[in-house]
């Protein structure tokens, strides 16, 4: 087995230009910058219309395929949703199966996840692939044998927790966090001992200062951010200890720095009347020591959030030549539709520019940094209110972006929806759902539910734009050679060029995809671009889950936006491996 | 009937010993079993496949069936216990919709009373003790009402909520 390039610590100089190209994917978001760019060269915008199946494998399952194909050395490795198998592939023998790990999760865990039972990948560090069950176990399993080398339960399902997010490994600490905020769960990223599996601290989203790791170094950008115990002050007596606040999506570490990076979910439950105060600190940006947790800094994204405008998006660190200097950044595409660009040393906000269509707020606050919001969009006791947009999936949820180190883009895969909520009285029961909101949710502006966007995050400007017909719910990968890859809802997996938009080709998988495509040079020499077909998701549950589309408010009000999906798709898990003939 | 006897027997001389009391129950064996119960009939049945032919239907009668305040109530209910969360208004999310009639366990009143009370599996979960049996039935009664099973004199005509749209009114 080959050496990773991010086993152990990278090097400083990682950051500022790609990380050089070994062929392997053993991350998530291929490295700890989250750029998801790779080095490799020999598919490109001429002969990338030849791309042909090399071999597929089923993963024997029906529901949402989230995850990233990982390649280290001459394995691949897939993580399937519910009841989160572990797959090992051999590279050198066309995906035979070398092993599978089953981790026997509690089928009680489906009842409890909120959208979807998916699972968005396994890390790989030092001989080990690190992972998350639905029922809150993280698993370390040896990379050669399949054997479980230490299980470690985090959360309990009748507190409404699931687990559903990629750790990121860095240095020995497994960075994990919940998910919930749909069932009224305490939201906190946990750092384990990768050797052991212990926990070694938790950093709460509410609650006194003691319990988020706040502590003498927490120094936020904004006045806002500061005072003592906001955790508590910021909520209704109580509140704080169902409000939700979970962490999961990604993680991301700049070594220079030492500092990882992720964001906070929205507060619960949903209806904003039922918890007056700036709900710190859901819908947050933190930027942490990976060894101890301790909170550096802390930017609230959205001040008691009115529209499950989750705060959990990739960040992705780069940097970038701002009025004539090189400033360390993070690219942050947030839910509320606008681009955050960070200094990721302070947590101040360079510029917070729309990429999506917006009636919710008005802008960011350059002095105070807090987001304008738009009063009459507000949704409460007694009323319905109409043309939300971005509606609660926001203008993009999850589907991980990618920067190309070629272009300076940034490709987003993202939403375009819109939303009407009444708010309900929401009674928690633990176990249960904690939100208080009947949604439903309908095409934005065109008619069309997804875009693929080129964004140019200096200028704050989108370059181009595809528009497609359901949201894309795909990640996106990028290469040297400007192709940029996605897939869409009806299962079309395409290449388009990174620089005009243009589409280059397109092959129609088994199902719908919301997987995130990666790439790898295989044992034979040549490159390989893998991804899995599978569709589900919260976007997909209409599918995956059977549902009814006589009603419009199920799948938290998705279902509507969504009438026509089982049109096009059918449920079924496949992974599909391209390469040039 | 003797042998029966003899069995008694011979376990209370093992319990003399006083040593292994737990082979009284190990050792003690039931020859003929009582005629068949009541409730063998009434156990809700959750597949059609009856092995040696099918046995008479005795059942388990809903109180609330048919009838509409239990309906409305259970509608009520239906938020109040968070099952509208995971079952939204019949069409299904975190738990599979209600409105068809594509019941994994059974639609019968006492399938669904076993559904709500044990739970089920792959996520349901088990309210048996927490919710009272008069409430178990009316919800019994409203989540039927959702595909049509209960007669549509008392099914609700007009929703509390905008969204709330019973089969009735759906068709
Ligand atoms: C936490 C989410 C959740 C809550 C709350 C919940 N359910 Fe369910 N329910 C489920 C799931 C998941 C299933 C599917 C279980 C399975 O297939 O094993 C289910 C199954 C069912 C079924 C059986 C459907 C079938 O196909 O046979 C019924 C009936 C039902 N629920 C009614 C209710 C009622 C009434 C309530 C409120 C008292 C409720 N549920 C609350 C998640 C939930």
């Amino acid at each position: 087995m080959q050496t990773p390039k991010h086993g152990g610590a990278p090097t400083a100089s990682n950051l500022h230009s790609p990380q050089p190209e070994d062929g392997q994917w053993v991350m998530p978001s291929e490295n700890y910058d989250a750029t998801r760019f790779s080095g490799l060269d020999q598919i490109d915008t001429q002969n990338v219309r030849n791309l042909k199946v090399a071999w597929t494998f089923s993963t024997g399952m029906t529901r949402g395929e989230e995850a990233a194909p990982l390649v280290v050395g001459s394995t691949m490795y897939i993580v399937t949703p519910y009841p989160n198998y572990l797959y090992a592939l051999d590279l050198t023998q066309n995906g035979a199966l070398k092993w599978v790990y089953k981790p026997g999760v509690d089928p009680s865990s489906q009842g409890v996840a909120c959208c979807d039972v998916v699972n968005r990948g396994a890390a790989y560090s030092a001989g080990k692939l690190f992972y998350n069950t639905l029922d809150n176990y993280t698993v370390a399993v040896d990379a050669q044998t399949g054997r479980q080398v230490w299980k470690t339960q985090l959360g309990d399902i009748n507190k409404g927790q699931t687990m559903t997010m990629v750790p990121l490994v860095v240095k020995d600490r497994v960075i994990v966090g919940n998910s919930g905020g749909e069932m009224g769960v305490r939201g906190w990223l946990t750092g384990l001992d990768a050797k052991t599996g212990k926990i070694a601290w938790r950093a709460y989203a509410a609650g006194p200062d003691s319990d988020v790791l706040i502590g003498p170094n927490f120094k936020p950008f904004y006045d806002e951010d500061r005072g003592k115990d906001l955790g508590v002050t910021s909520w209704p007596p109580g509140a704080w200890k169902i409000g939700g606040g979970g962490a999961w999506g990604w993680v991301s570490y700049d070594p220079e720095l030492d500092l990882i990076y992720y964001g906070t979910a929205n507060p619960g439950p949903w209806n904003p009347d039922q918890r007056p105060g700036d709900n710190k600190w859901s819908c947050t940006l933190f930027a942490r020591r990976p060894e101890t947790g301790e909170a550096i800094w802390a930017y609230q994204i959205g001040p008691h959030d009115d529209f499950d405008y989750d705060g959990v998006n990739e960040n992705v660190l780069v940097d970038l030549p701002i009025n004539g200097q090189t400033r360390k950044v993070l690219l942050h595409p947030d839910r509320d539709g606008y681009v955050y660009m960070m200094d990721r040393a302070t947590g101040e906000v360079l510029s917070a520019e729309a990429f999506g269509y917006i009636t919710t707020s008005t802008g960011v606050d350059k002095k105070t940094g807090r987001l304008q919001l738009v009063k009459a969009k507000s949704p409460g006791f007694g009323k319905t209110v109409r043309d939300i947009c971005p509606a609660s999936p926001g203008a993009k949820d999850w589907q991980p972006s990618a920067f190309s180190f070629k272009t300076g883009l940034l490709y987003i895969p993202h939403n375009n929806l819109c939303q009407e909520v009444s708010a309900t009285a929401a009674n928690y029961i633990a176990g249960t759902p904690y939100v208080g909101a009947t949604v439903r949710m309908y095409a934005g502006p065109g008619g069309n539910r997804g875009e693929y966007t080129a964004w140019d995050p200096v200028a704050g400007k989108v370059v181009w734009t595809i528009k497609e017909r359901f949201p894309v719910w795909s990640g996106t990968v990028v290469t040297t050679t400007d192709v940029a890859f996605y897939g869409t809802m009806e299962g079309w997996f395409k290449a388009v060029n990174a620089k005009t938009g243009q589409q280059l080709w397109q092959f129609k998988t088994g199902s719908g995809i919301i997987g995130q495509p990666t790439t790898y040079r295989g044992p034979d020499g040549k490159q390989y671009v893998a991804v899995l077909s599978g569709v589900g998701g919260w976007a997909g549950a209409v599918v995956a889950g059977g549902l009814d589309t006589r009603d419009g408010t199920g799948a938290l009000g998705f279902t509507n936006a969504m009438i026509d999906l089982p049109k096009y798709t059918t449920r079924g898990g496949t992974l599909y491996v391209f390469s040039l003939p | 009937m003797k042998r029966v006897t003899k069995g008694v027997l011979a376990c209370a001389s093992v319990l003399v010993l006083a040593t292994l009391a737990s082979s009284c129950k190990r050792e003690s064996r039931t020859l003929r079993n009582e005629p068949p119960q009541r409730g063998l009939y009434d156990a809700a049945r959750e597949s059609t496949n009856e092995p040696g032919g099918k046995l008479p239907k005795i059942g388990m009668p809903s109180p609330a069936e048919g009838n509409a305040y239990a309906i409305s109530q259970g509608q009520r209910l239906f938020d109040w216990y968070n099952c509208s969360g995971c079952h939204a208004q019949g069409g299904g999310g975190m738990g599979p919709p209600l409105m068809d009639r594509r019941f994994t366990y059974g639609s019968q009143p006492a399938n669904i009373y076993d559904t709500i009370v044990k739970g089920r599996p792959n996520g349901m979960p088990t309210w048996g003790g927490r919710i009272p049996e008069f409430q178990v039935w009316q919800l019994v009664a409203y989540v039927r009402s959702l595909s049509g099973s209960e007669p549509s004199a008392a099914t609700p005509g007009r929703s509390d909520g905008l969204e709330k749209k019973t089969r009735a009114q759906l068709q």
